[in-house]
């Protein structure tokens, strides 16, 4: 069992839980992943590793409840323990220094981008960050991106808060203005996919963190697979992170609508039954 | 003597050859097909006391057995079921845990009719006796008495080894271990032990309870397992030997699913047998939504391969609900899944299309599976193993409109813990380069065995190489050779029983 040292609602559907997993902490890096699952009857769900404190042996998730899984585990608090927590799972980030990094971090794609920027920033890089969310109140890590980056310019879809437009017009108009040369996108497949699109033209390597559908995160079961440059890749293992101008993003996303008929009778069997303990029995 | 009159000498039980040659083999009742179509319950469901006598007596007590050198590990067959025959269900049980650790998994997994029953003397002229059954039976037997005989453990040698994986290879090498006195922890990646015989082979035929019975008895013989712990990814090899572990016995397993690499595999309803056998069986999901994990199943699903895992996923997504198609190259004969299997199967209702190849699969508009087209197939010159290469049939290509493929075609070696340990050799597979005697690899304390070794192979010969990797850590750790020289072993011998 997995201890919750602590827990952070930071939205109605947005949250911060600190674990207590000594093994992963003490081997983890940046840009690595782990899978836990909440009890017995559980399913087993992968999330970034958005920090981790080694000394301490705790690893920091960030997790936006979408379904029946991330909704339970927003019920779980502090002095509550999780099943399983496997870690830390696929590759680290490379990091090296190369000169200007953006960091674009969409929703909780931010956290996850934290330690990578952290990362670059100690490699001795130029770190810019995008933080962007659709509304105010779901923006998340303005502040500890501040501490790991020059510079960090905030985005809203609806304008609550910082500039009022996608992630991709900033992305774009730095292009432009030349000299990034590296550029690190986290958040929705489809955040991902505009910010290759927009970086393209202007050949600069964007490395991209893919959600796909995950079982075991070991390589096992081949549920992860994407088409990366045309060839069949495991994001579990040989990923998570990709050359985003190699990824077929429509096939990562057609694949991560194969359960939704599922997750629904999930979500709303968990609603009626775990919701009423008595519906159990 | 003649056959005749050997024939008419009495055997030790009191019956002649002559009259146990009689004795029909007894069947084994099991749930009739329609109904465990619609269910995952175990589809054998093993020998009566009086059944199993009755089968014990078809057994000739041979003088020179076969069928102890026809199993990979040599039990003493005859030993075990003349235990039986004389109603003596717990000498049969320790005579078979001389030899095997987990006799209630081989006598419902083990091919016998490739090993031990296939050399079989009875089964010259009848068929075989069922030594598989009389196996589950004796198992099946000690563990209603909810008792189970515990070895001797010998006293501590204070040292401690570490086992990567929790199949049949792993827990065998850790329960020997154990015995000798070793501290033993196993590491296990997911999040339930026991290997293949959790994720992998269903409910139906080797229920879980069962697996995990066998893995609290290690656990009882004070081995530890960790589950949750990727070797190569939470702690690597050469961490294990820095951290406490005097030596580390390496099995894996080849959990690694092999895609055809045919147009479509990509699309949504195309599923590795591993993930369609992982959901079921480790997940749960044949119970969803009480089991979170979900699996699609669809109406109509094509299953391509002929191994036990093709028969596996096959069965399962029938008792799921779908009609079954099992595709598979070569023919009946070249099946390589147990006889007793592809017998299921059928009776159950898959729908078997032999010589028969895949060559893409077509998706619809929104990127799910809608047609499988296929290639007839006919044998041609013996490959390599042996068996008659197929060749495809130039323009007999055909399409069956399915909404679910499940390929299990195979598996290779996962590279995880391979590649994060870069001292041990390989092989061009991948798989680890370990001496099959003592199964030591080319890292100094690290020893090997089981599926990352051999590739795909069987329970048995995994538990085989378990028993050998106990064997060679113990004689490292005490700084022996690990090969005894022919002398040494025969005073090695003298010395014991001096
Ligand atoms: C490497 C990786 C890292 C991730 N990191 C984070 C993170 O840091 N924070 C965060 O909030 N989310 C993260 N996700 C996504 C997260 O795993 C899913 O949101 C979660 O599994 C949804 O489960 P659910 O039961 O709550 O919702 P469901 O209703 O079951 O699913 C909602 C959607 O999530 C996706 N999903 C469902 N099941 C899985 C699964 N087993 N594996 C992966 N995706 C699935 C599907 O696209 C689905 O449509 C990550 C995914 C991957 C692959
Ligand atoms: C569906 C199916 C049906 C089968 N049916 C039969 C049958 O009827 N009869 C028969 O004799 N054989 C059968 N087999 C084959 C048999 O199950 C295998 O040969 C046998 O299980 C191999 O044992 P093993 O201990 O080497 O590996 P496995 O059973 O594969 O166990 C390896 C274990 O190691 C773990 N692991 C992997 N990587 C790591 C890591 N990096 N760190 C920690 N742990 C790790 C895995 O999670 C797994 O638990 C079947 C196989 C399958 C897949
Ligand atoms: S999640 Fe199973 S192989 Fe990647």
């Amino acid at each position: 069992m997995y201890k919750i040292l602590e827990k952070e609602d930071y939205s109605d559907d947005t949250y911060m839980q600190v674990i207590e997993a000594p093994a992963v902490a003490q081997s983890c890096q940046a840009g690595q992943f782990v899978i836990l699952r909440l009890h017995e009857e559980g399913e087993r769900i992968p999330l970034t590793i958005a920090d981790f404190d080694r000394e301490k042996g705790t690893i920091t998730i960030v997790v936006q409840a979408v379904g029946k899984t991330t909704r339970e585990l927003q019920t779980y608090g502090k002095g509550d323990s999780i099943a399983n927590f496997i870690g830390p799972l696929g590759e680290p980030s490379e990091i090296e220094k190369v000169g200007t990094v953006i960091c674009a971090g969409g929703g909780v794609g931010v956290a996850p981008i934290f330690p990578i920027a952290r990362e670059l920033k100690n490699a001795g890089n130029k770190v810019i960050s995008i933080v962007a969310a659709r509304t105010e109140s779901l923006l998340l890590w303005e502040d500890k991106m501040r501490e790991v980056s020059d510079e960090v310019i905030v985005t809203t879809d609806d304008g609550t808060c910082g500039r009022q437009c996608l992630v991709t017009d900033p992305l774009k108009e730095m292009c432009e203005a030349g000299g990034i040369d590296l550029v690190y996108a986290i958040g929705p497949a489809i955040m991902m996919k505009f910010c290759c699109k927009t970086t393209e033209p202007f050949g600069v390597k964007t490395i991209v963190s893919l959600n796909s559908i995950m079982v075991d995160g070991t390589g096992m079961c081949g549920a992860c697979r994407v088409s990366v440059g045309g060839e069949t890749k495991f994001v579990c293992v040989d990923g998570p992170e990709f050359d985003g101008h190699e990824v077929d993003f429509d096939l990562l996303m057609s694949r991560q609508r194969q359960y939704l008929e599922q997750e629904k009778i999930a979500y709303d069997y968990y609603l009626e039954c775990r919701g009423d303990k008595a519906c159990l029995t | 003597m003649s056959d005749v009159e050997k024939n008419e000498e009495k055997t030790e039980g009191g019956l002649t050859r002559k009259e146990r040659m009689k004795i029909p083999r007894t069947p084994i009742p099991e749930q009739d097909a329609k109904e465990r179509a619609k269910n995952f319950d175990e589809v054998a469901l093993g020998y009566s006391a009086d059944q199993a006598q009755m089968e014990a007596q078809r057994c000739l007590q041979c003088k020179n057995p076969k069928c102890i050198a026809g199993c990979p590990v040599g039990i003493d067959i005859p030993a075990f079921i003349k235990a039986i025959e004389e109603g003596d269900p717990a000498a049969a049980i320790a005579k078979l845990k001389e030899t095997t650790s987990f006799p209630a998994v081989c006598g419902r997994v083990c091919p016998q009719e490739e090993q031990c029953e296939l050399v079989c003397i009875v089964g010259k002229k009848n068929d075989p006796v069922a030594i598989g059954r009389l196996e589950r039976y004796a198992a099946d037997w000690e563990a209603e008495q909810g008792t189970s005989s515990k070895p001797e453990i010998a006293a501590s040698k204070g040292k401690k080894v570490g086992v990567v994986g929790s199949g049949p290879a792993g827990v065998t090498c850790a329960g020997e271990l154990a015995k000798m006195g070793y501290e033993v922890v196993i590491y296990e990646a997911l999040h339930k032990p026991g290997g293949v015989l959790t994720y992998g082979i269903p409910e139906f035929r080797l229920p879980k309870a069962i697996v995990f019975r066998e893995c609290e008895y290690v656990e009882s013989l004070g081995v530890e397992i960790k589950t949750d712990y990727v070797i190569g990814k939470t702690m690597t090899v050469n961490d294990m030997l820095a951290n406490g572990h005097d030596a580390v016995f390496i099995a894996n397993g080849a959990g690694l699913p092999v895609f055809m690499n045919i147009p479509g595999e990509n699309l949504n309803g195309v599923f590795s047998a591993n993930e369609f056998l992982t959901r079921a069986n480790l997940m749960k999901s044949y119970r969803f939504p009480e089991f979170d994990t979900p699996i699609k199943v669809g109406k109509k699903v094509a299953v391509v391969g002929g191994g036990n895992v093709a028969m596996d996923a096959a069965r399962t997504a029938l008792r799921l609900g779908a009609d079954v198609h099992l595709i598979y190259r070569r023919s009946r004969e070249e099946m390589p899944a147990r006889a007793e299997e592809i017998h299921h199967a059928e009776e159950e209702g898959i729908q078997f299309h032999l010589l028969t190849n895949p060559t893409q699969i077509i998706g619809d508009n929104e990127g799910w599976v809608e047609e499988i087209e296929c290639i007839q197939m006919e044998l041609g010159e013996p490959d390599d193993s042996g068996r008659r290469r197929p060749v495809a049939v130039a323009g007999s290509e055909y399409r069956i409109p399915i909404d679910v493929v499940i390929m299990s075609i195979g598996t290779g070696s996962n590279p995880i813990l391979t590649q994060a340990t870069p001292e041990l050799e390989l092989n061009k597979w991948g798989n680890i380069v370990a001496d099959e005697e003592t199964g030591a690899t080319s890292m100094e304390g690290v020893f090997a065995g089981g599926d990352i070794v051999t590739g795909a192979a069987t329970v048995i010969l995994a538990m085989g190489a378990g028993k050998i990797g106990a064997r060679s850590i113990d004689r490292y750790l005490q700084g022996l050779p690990l090969k005894p020289e022919p002398e040494a072993a025969e005073a090695e011998v003298e010395e014991t029983t001096a």
